[in-house]
C-alpha cells in the first residue's frame, strides 16, 4: 500500500501537516503562535527531504498517467519549498504586528504549495487544472487576509475575476485538444496532434491560443498583466511575497507541462504569439515601472519586464534557460518583497521609494543586501542576475532571433535605471528623519543575509547551479 | 609549483578591500591598511614585469580554470604586451590615490577605500582576463564601484552625473554583449584567442563592430558619445576623476587592440576612414570646446578626450597603413604610439586632476576666474603645475610628446591632411593648458581666499614627484614601453592583414 504512494509522499505529508497546523490553530492560545510557524517550516523541510529521495526513482507516469515524476518535477517541487521558507520567515513577525491571522497565512500557504506540487507532477491536463486551482484559490484568500482594509479586498476581487477568467479560458483550450485528440495525458495529447493533419491541427492550434492565454495571464506577461500592480500593491505585503515568488514555480510549471509537453508539435505556431507576449512584456513592464513611486508597483512591474524575459526563454525553445531564469528571478524577488515587509518607516509599511532614503546611514548592511539585490534585478555581473539574462540571450542568438536579444538587452538598460534609483534613494540621498527601522528579529536578519548574498556567491560560482538546471532537462 | 600572480593580483584587491567594510568606525586603522594592500598589489605587478618576456607574442603567466563547465567557460587569466603597461598603470594609480586619501577624504574612508581597492582589482581582471565572459563579468563589475564612488563622494550635481555614467556605458556594453555571444556560439568556445580568425563575412562583422564600438567607444570616450565623461568627471572626488582619466579611459581603447582589431578586420577597414574622422573631430572640436571651459576640471576631461583621438587615430590608421601601403612598420608604430599615448595621458591626466584636487580642497572652487596668481604664494605647487601642463602640451621630453610623435608621423604616411589636423593638436592643446594656466597661476594675487593658500604638504609633493617622474622617464627613454609592447603589436597586426 505504502509503495503504491511512495512516488506522492510529499504531496500527502503537506496535506497532512497543512490539516494538522489548521486544527491546531483553532486550539492553540496566541501566545504560541510561534509553533505554527515551526511546524509549516517542518513541513517544508520534511517534504523536501521526501522530495529529494524520490530523486533516484525511475521517471514515468502514476496513477494512470495523471502523475508524473521526473527530474523537472523534482527540481520545481524543490525550488518551490526553498522559495516558501523564505517566504514564510519573512512573513512571521509582520504578520504578527500587523495583526493578522498567523495561522490561516501558513495552513492557506500550504495548500497553494500543494497546488504548485501537484502542477509540477501534472501527468494529464486533468491534473494540470486540478493543481493551478488548487493553488490559484487559497491565493485569492490570501490576498484579502487583512479583510478590513479596502485595497486588499479589491485586489482579491480582482485577482479573483481575472484568475477565474484565465482558468475558463484554459480550460476551454484544454476542451480543444481533448476534442480534438481525445487524450488527457500530456505526451498522449502530443502524440495526438502530430497523428493529425490539416483542419484538426488548425482547431488544436486554436486550442494553443487559450493555453497561451491561460499561461500568460499566470505570468503577468502582458497584456494579460494588469492584476499585477494592483495585486502587489494592495494584497497584504506577506501575500505578494508568497504571490511573487513560490506562485511563479507554478506559472513555469504551467508552461512546461502544456507548451513543451503537450503541444510541443505546434511549436511554430505558438512560438510567434510568445514572442509578441515577451516583447511587449519586456517594452511596457520597464517603461512603465519608470514613473512608479510606490515601490510595490515598481516591483510589479518590474516583475513583468522580468516575465518577458522567461517568455524570451520559451520562445527560444529553451526550457533549461527559462529553468534558471526562473529560479534566480525567485530568489531576488523573495529578497525585495522580504525588504519591504522588513523595513519599517515611522511605524507604517514601506510605501514609496522616498521612504528608503539614508538607509545606508542608520543600516548600512540591509542597504548592501538591498544593493546587491537591485544590481542582480538589473543584470550586472558578477552577481547571478546577470547570468539569467545571459543564458536566455544565448538561446535567443542561437534560435536565430538576435533581433529579439537587442531589444531585451536594450530594454534592460530602461530597467537598470529605475534600479538604480533605489540604489540612488538608498546610498546617495540623505535621511530627513531617522524613522527607518529594520523590523525583524535575529534568525530573520540572518537568513535575509543569506538570500542576499546568494546573489553573489551564485554570480561568482553560477556553475552549479547553471549545469543542475542543463543536467535535468537533457 | 607555479604562483598564480595574476589571480594574486586580482584577488588580494578585491578581498582586502572588502575586509575594510569591517573597519568602517576606524579610519585611522583603515587608511594604512589600504596602503599596504595597494602597495602589495603593485609590488605584485611589478613582480609579473620583471618576469614577463617581451620577446614572445602571445599570453604569458596562463591561469586556466573550470569556472561553468556547462558553457565551456573558464577562469582564464594571461597577460600580453599590451595589458602588461595598463595593469602597471592601474596598480600605481591606485597605491597614489588610496595615500591621497589621507589628506583628501574625510567622509566614510573606509568604505571609499574599500571600493576603490575593489575597483582596481576588476580593472586588472579587465586587462587579465582571457576568457570572453570572464572579461565581461569584470567590465561590468567595475561599473559599480564607480557608480557608488562618483554617487557618494562625488560633488553638488554628482546624482545625476553618476546615473549618466552608469546608463551610458551599461547601454554600450550590453550590446557587446549580444556580440560576445554571438561569437561565443560561433566559436563554439569563450576563448577571447579563438574568436580570431572564424571567417566571418563582412556583414556580420560590420554588426559585430557596431556592438563592440558602442562598449569601446562610449568608454574612452569617442565624439560624438563622449557627453557622459565631462560630467562625471567634473562630480567625482579627486581619486575618483584620477581613477577614471587615468585608467577607465584606456579600458576602450585596450578593448579596440584586443577584440575590434583582430575579430572584426574587414568591418574596421569598412568604418576605418570614419572612425579617423572621429579621432580629429575629437582632436580639433573637443581640443577647441576645450579652450573655452570656465571650470578646471571640464576643461582637463575635455582635454582627455582630445589626447584619446590620438589613441584612437593610431589604432585605427592600421588600416589604410596595412591596406595601401602594406606598410607594416609604420602601422605597428602607429598602434605603439597609441599605447604610449594611452599609458602617458594615464599619468598626466592623473596629475593634473591631483593638482586640481589640491586646489579645490584648498578653496573649494574649480572656476577659474576665482583663481589668479596662485604661483606667488605656492611656487612649489606652481613649478609641478607647469611641468604637468608642459607634458599635456606634449613638449619634447615629456611623456606626452612620444605618443603623438608616432601618431603624426604614420598619419603622414596615410594622408597629408590627417597628419595636418592632427597636428592642430599642437597649437590646441597650449591654447587650453598654458591659457588656463596662465589664468589660474600667474598674475597678480586677486582675492583674500589666494591669498591665504598653503603651498604642497609633503605628502602631495611625493605623489607629484611620482608622477613626474614617470612622466620624465617615458619621455626621455620611451624604450623600455615601447619594446614591452613591440612583439605583441606586431603579431596583432599580422593577425589583420
Amino acid at each position: 500500500m505504502l509503495s503504491y504512494f511512495s512516488t506522492v509522499l510529499p504531496e500527502l505529508f503537506v496535506l497532512t501537516m497543512a490539516c494538522g497546523i489548521l486544527l491546531l490553530d483553532v486550539f492553540l492560545v496566541s501566545k504560541y503562535r510561534t509553533l505554527i510557524l515551526v511546524l509549516a517550516q517542518f513541513t517544508l523541510v520534511g517534504a523536501f527531504i521526501l522530495t529529494l529521495q524520490l530523486w533516484n526513482v525511475q521517471p514515468g507516469l502514476h496513477f494512470s498517467g495523471h502523475f508524473l515524476l521526473d527530474h523537472l518535477s523534482i527540481a520545481l517541487k524543490l525550488g518551490a519549498y526553498i522559495l516558501t521558507f523564505f517566504v514564510f520567515t519573512y512573513a512571521f513577525d509582520y504578520l504578527r504586528q500587523s495583526k493578522l491571522p498567523v495561522g490561516e497565512f501558513y495552513v492557506l500557504g500550504l495548500f497553494s504549495l500543494l497546488g504548485i506540487m501537484v502542477l509540477s507532477s501534472a501527468g494529464s491536463l486533468l491534473t494540470v487544472y486540478l493543481g493551478l486551482e488548487l493553488l490559484s484559490l487559497p491565493l485569492y484568500a490570501l490576498v484579502a487576509l487583512s479583510r478590513d482594509s479596502k485595497l486588499a479586498s479589491e485586489a482579491a476581487m480582482k485577482y479573483f475575476v481575472m484568475g477565474a477568467l484565465a482558468s475558463g479560458l484554459l480550460l476551454y483550450g484544454i476542451s480543444l485538444l481533448y476534442g480534438m485528440t481525445g487524450e488527457l495525458g500530456i505526451f498522449d495529447v502530443a502524440r495526438g496532434i502530430m497523428a493529425q493533419s490539416g483542419a484538426s491541427q488548425t482547431v488544436a492550434g486554436l486550442g494553443v491560443v487559450f493555453l497561451v492565454v491561460g499561461i500568460a495571464f499566470k505570468f503577468g506577461a502582458v497584456p494579460f498583466h494588469m492584476w499585477i500592480p494592483d495585486v502587489y500593491s494592495g494584497a497584504t505585503t506577506a501575500a505578494t511575497l508568497f504571490i511573487a515568488s513560490s506562485s511563479k514555480i507554478a506559472a513555469f510549471a504551467l508552461a512546461t507541462r502544456l507548451l513543451f509537453d503537450s503541444v510541443w508539435p505546434l511549436f511554430h505556431e505558438w512560438q510567434s504569439m510568445v514572442l509578441i507576449l515577451a516583447v511587449l512584456s519586456v517594452v511596457i513592464g520597464n517603461v512603465v515601472a519608470l514613473v512608479q513611486t510606490n515601490i510595490k508597483r515598481l516591483l510589479g512591474y518590474s516583475t513583468i519586464g522580468h516575465m518577458g524575459f522567461v517568455f524570451f526563454a520559451f520562445a527560444a525553445g529553451s526550457l533549461p534557460a527559462g529553468l534558471f531564469y526562473i529560479g534566480v528571478y525567485g530568489l531576488m524577488a523573495v529578497a525585495s518583497f522580504g525588504a519591504i515587509i522588513l523595513l519599517n518607516h515611522a511605524g507604517h509599511e514601506l510605501e514609496s521609494i522616498g521612504d528608503l532614503k539614508g538607509l545606508n546611514k542608520s543600516h548600512p548592511w540591509f542597504a548592501f543586501l538591498i544593493l546587491l539585490l537591485m544590481f542582480s534585478l538589473a543584470g550586472v555581473p558578477p552577481l547571478v542576475g546577470f547570468y539569467a539574462k545571459f543564458v536566455v540571450l544565448g538561446a535567443l542568438v542561437e534560435g536565430g532571433l538576435t533581433p529579439y536579444a537587442i531589444i531585451g538587452v536594450l530594454f534592460s538598460v530602461v530597467g537598470a535605471f529605475y534600479y538604480l534609483r533605489i540604489v540612488k534613494t538608498m546610498y546617495f540621498d540623505e535621511a530627513t528623519d531617522n524613522s527607518l527601522t529594520v523590523n525583524a528579529s535575529g534568525p530573520i536578519k540572518f537568513i535575509f543575509s543569506v538570500n542576499g548574498l546568494a546573489f553573489l556567491a551564485l554570480g561568482i560560482f553560477p556553475g552549479l547551479l547553471l549545469s543542475f538546471c542543463y543536467r535535468i532537462l537533457t | 609549483m607555479m604562483i598564480p600572480w595574476l589571480s594574486l593580483l586580482i584577488w588580494i584587491p578585491i578581498l582586502g578591500g572588502s575586509s575594510l567594510f569591517f573597519l568602517r568606525d576606524k579610519p585611522e586603522i583603515a587608511r594604512p591598511f589600504a596602503v599596504l594592500i595597494a602597495a602589495i598589489s603593485l609590488l605584485l605587478s611589478l613582480i609579473v614585469y620583471a618576469h614577463f618576456d617581451s620577446s614572445i607574442s602571445t599570453m604569458q603567466f596562463q591561469e586556466k580554470l573550470t569556472w561553468i563547465p556547462q558553457f565551456k567557460i573558464y577562469y582564464a587569466l594571461g597577460i600580453d604586451g599590451i595589458a602588461l603597461p595598463l595593469i602597471l598603470l592601474t596598480c600605481i594609480c591606485t597605491l597614489l590615490v588610496v595615500i591621497a586619501s589621507y589628506w583628501a577624504i574625510q567622509k566614510n574612508v573606509a568604505s571609499y577605500l574599500a571600493i576603490f581597492l575593489m575597483m582596481s582589482g576588476f580593472i586588472c581582471g579587465v586587462f587579465a582576463a582571457t576568457d570572453a565572459v570572464l572579461f565581461y563579468v569584470f567590465w561590468e563589475a567595475m561599473l559599480i564601484p564607480m557608480f557608488l564612488i562618483i554617487g557618494i563622494w562625488g560633488g553638488a550635481n554628482r546624482i545625476y552625473a553618476t546615473i549618466k555614467f552608469f546608463l551610458y556605458t551599461f547601454l554600450g556594453s550590453i550590446l557587446m554583449l549580444v556580440a560576445l555571444v554571438y561569437l561565443y556560439l560561433v566559436a563554439g568556445s569563450a576563448q577571447i584567442s579563438d574568436f580570431y580568425n572564424l571567417g566571418l563575412t563582412q556583414n556580420t562583422q560590420i554588426w559585430i563592430f557596431l556592438a563592440f564600438f558602442a562598449a569601446f567607444a562610449v568608454k574612452i570616450p569617442m565624439f560624438p558619445v563622449h557627453t557622459w565623461l565631462p560630467d562625471a568627471h567634473v562630480e567625482a572626488p579627486t581619486g575618483g576623476s584620477v581613477i577614471l582619466a587615468a585608467i577607465m579611459l584606456k579600458i576602450g581603447a585596450y578593448g579596440f587592440l584586443r577584440f575590434s582589431l583582430p575579430i572584426t578586420p574587414l568591418a574596421g577597414q569598412f568604418f576605418a576612414d570614419l572612425m579617423i574622422g572621429l579621432s580629429l573631430v575629437a582632436v580639433v572640436y573637443i581640443g577647441l570646446v576645450a579652450v573655452m571651459q570656465k571650470d578646471l576640471k571640464k576643461l582637463i576631461a575635455y582635454s582627455s578626450i582630445a589626447h584619446m583621438g590620438f589613441a584612437t587615430l593610431g589604432i585605427f590608421l592600421v588600416f589604410p597603413l596595412l591596406e595601401h601601403a602594406q606598410d607594416m612598420s609604420t602601422a605597428v608604430l602607429a598602434v605603439e604610439g597609441a599605447m604610449v599615448q594611452l599609458v602617458s595621458h594615464g599619468f598626466i591626466s592623473a596629475a593634473l586632476f591631483f593638482c586640481v584636487g589640491v586646489l579645490y580642497e584648498r578653496m573649494h572652487t574649480r572656476n577659474i576666474a576665482d583663481f589668479g596668481g596662485v604661483a606667488n604664494v605656492m611656487p612649489a605647487f606652481a613649478g609641478f603645475f607647469m611641468l604637468f601642463s608642459l607634458a599635456n602640451v606634449g613638449l619634447p621630453g615629456t611623456s606626452g610628446f612620444v605618443g603623438e610623435l608616432f601618431v603624426i608621423l604614420s598619419a603622414f604616411k596615410v594622408h597629408f591632411m590627417i597628419a595636418l589636423l592632427a597636428s592642430l593638436t599642437l597649437i590646441l592643446s597650449p591654447a587650453y593648458t598654458l591659457w588656463m594656466y596662465k589664468r589660474v597661476l600667474f598674475g597678480t594675487v586677486v582675492n583674500k581666499q589666494v591669498e591665504q593658500l598653503t603651498d604642497i604638504t609633503s605628502g602631495e609633493r611625493g605623489i607629484f614627484i611620482v608622477l613626474a617622474g614617470f612622466i620624465l622617464l617615458i619621455g626621455i627613454w620611451p624604450a623600455p614601453l615601447v619594446d614591452m609592447t613591440h612583439a605583441t603589436i606586431s603579431h596583432l597586426l599580422t593577425q589583420i592583414q
